[in-house]
């Protein structure tokens, strides 16, 4: 979609709707390649799938609401929302999780709100959060990469077990998976170990998993890019990051053995994905620059509460929506004066 | 005020109906909408009051003055919620327990009081009991289609516990569509009661639409929702 206006000599910024989703589908490349090489083949087909299913929503949505299709495909949103609904998914998911969450992702979540633009709530996440708190188990079965080398799963074998479900022949669930990070430090520190005893274990690199601190790597370097290329502010990723490593390291300061420190937190589960690609979500993120820093904050703020004290072991999702709906108040009360206005807008 | 009695019927059923479109007593259609049999349950007991309130206030709209009329349709309410909470204590003992604090909640469903400020106290006496009985009927309508709805997505089933509204025998009732582990428990939760109730109001206006752009396939008017006065 171009917004052109016919009056005046205006410079056409480069860059349209579609253009902007696209870097965004670009950045995102690295990161899944990454959990590609540590959960195995799973995760390609569940972006695949996700993908094609959004895309299918979409174009059934927009086709019943009159509005021009292909048109609206062409904004790749739906591609984008599959996709990062896809990363949060377990890579051996079974393919209902992928249809429902996607569904509501997009009929429900982007559509019945009113389409692109109108959604209050990130859809990706909203799809995710539906399947999480439906399918408890389903969503905990993440593979370890050592018992995925083990079994070595070939491509054809990954999509069987999407498909219908079950494990080929003599596999079990219980070799290939454990705990993630987050889930691990939970249960340990319910059962009374320290922290230290948990990150001393072979499993955990330098702060968490080392599955999950390289993909938080590589999702890094997909934000930066993003940020160089200012298809997204430094406001929120900044601001979320700082807000949960400051208040992870004020508890870990006073209790390292109960509370995980602040590098654990931002390299485990979603928060560095969380950070650039889905809390920078333009249209259900606060808009203005105080807005968005204070937007980043509460997220940030959130998640470490969640985590902490919560019910489940990762937060971001759950913060994030929380935050979708303070955005519009957010922006409301921190507006930007207008240039020779004075800051109540008059004179 | 010279509505017929079809006329009345109809209001309840649909056009004005308590949960769909005057969006009165969501405390209860949301709580309580999770099994068909619970909302049976508390659809009966909210039909019963509406009779029986909506009656005695118009019994009684000649003897009480203007000014302590709300206090009074309370005290109506209240004495036949209480009557019908021991009725159910005794009879429905089961039910009972399973609907717990809302049947004596039924006292601040505003869809009641509504009925009895808006309809009863201007109305002769079968005409308001018939209007709590359209009422009534209407609100368990909307109650059973959203406990149909969450229970048979929720967990597979359909009529769960009916042995508590019916007896023994009722056990024999529970349809088993799929098993319980592959039930969609957001349906189950509450936002499954709000977006089951948003999707059934969805369909309300649309069926309005399509009948009011039938006689006249010329405009094709935008169907007028009735403004809701909770």
């Amino acid at each position: 979609m171009r917004f052109r206006t016919c009056t005046s000599p205006h410079l056409i910024p480069g860059h349209s709707v579609g253009g902007v989703m696209r870097q965004v589908l670009y950045a995102l490349v690295p990161g899944t390649l990454a959990m590609t090489w540590f959960f195995g083949w799973g995760v390609l087909v569940n972006v695949s799938l996700a993908i094609l299913f959004s895309v299918a929503f979409e174009a059934l949505m927009v086709a019943a609401r009159g509005r021009p299709v292909l048109a609206t495909l062409g904004d790749s949103s739906a591609i984008l929302a599959g996709w990062l609904f896809a990363l949060a998914i377990p890579p051996l998911a079974p393919v209902w999780v992928l249809l429902i969450g996607t569904a509501f992702a997009i009929v429900v979540a982007k559509h019945l709100y009113g389409g692109l633009g109108y959604n209050p709530f990130n859809p990706a996440m909203v799809g995710y959060v539906v399947v999480l708190v439906s399918f408890p188990r389903e969503l905990s079965l993440w593979p370890s990469p050592e018992g995925l080398t083990n079994a070595s799963l070939s491509l054809l074998q990954t999509l069987q077990t999407t498909l219908t479900g079950r494990l080929p022949e003599g596999m079990d669930w219980d070799a290939i998976t454990r705990a993630s990070p987050l889930d691990m430090m939970r249960e340990s520190i319910v059962s009374g170990q320290t922290v230290t005893e948990v990150t001393q274990s072979p499993v955990f690199g330098s702060f968490s998993q080392t599955e999950w601190e390289w993909a938080g790597n590589l999702f890094l370097l997909g934000g930066l890019w993003l940020l160089y290329r200012r298809v997204i502010t430094w406001h929120i990723p900044v601001s979320m990051l700082l807000t949960l490593a400051t208040v992870a390291g004020v508890f870990w300061v006073i209790d390292p053995d109960y509370f995980a420190s602040p590098a654990f937190h931002v390299f485990s589960g979603a928060a560095i994905i969380g950070a650039f690609f889905i809390a920078t979500d333009p249209v259900s993120a606060a808009t203005t620059p105080t807005g968005r820093i204070l937007f980043g904050a509460g997220i940030g703020l959130l998640i470490y509460v969640i985590r902490t004290w919560g019910g489940y072991p990762d937060a971001v999702a759950f913060a994030v929506l929380l935050m979708n709906m303070v955005a519009p108040t957010l922006d409301h009360y921190t507006r930007p004066r207008i240039f020779g206005h004075s800051r109540d807008g008059h004179g | 005020m010279n509505s017929t009695y079809l006329d009345i019927i109809r209001e309840g059923l649909w056009t004005n109906n308590p949960g769909l479109v005057q969006l009165l007593g969501l405390c209860p259609l949301l709580a309580i909408s999770g099994t068909v049999v619970n909302a049976l349950g508390l659809g009966i007991a909210t039909i019963v009051t509406l009779v029986v309130s909506n009656s005695l206030v118009s019994l009684l709209r000649e003897h009480v003055r203007p000014e302590i009329r709300i206090p009074v349709y309370v005290l109506i309410i209240a004495s036949a919620v209480t009557a019908i909470e021991l009725v159910m204590n005794a009879w429905f003992h089961g039910l009972f327990l399973v609907l717990g604090i809302f049947i004596p909640l039924i006292v601040t469903n505003c869809a009641i009081i509504g009925r009895a400020e808006a309809f009863a106290s201007r109305n002769s006496v079968p005409r308001a009991a018939l209007d709590g009985l359209a009422m009534g009927v209407g609100f368990t309508g909307v109650l059973v289609a959203i406990g149909a709805l969450r229970e048979v997505i929720g967990q597979g089933s359909l009529l769960d516990n009916a042995h508590l509204l019916f007896g023994e025998w009722g056990h024999e009732l529970r349809i088993e569509i799929f098993p319980q582990e592959h039930g969609f428990l957001l349906a189950l939760l509450p936002p499954g009661a709000f977006l089951a109730m948003g999707l059934l109001i969805a369909v309300k206006n649309l069926i309005d639409a399509r009948l009011e752009a039938k006689p006249i396939p010329s405009g094709a008017p935008e169907s007028q929702p009735a403004t809701s006065h909770t």
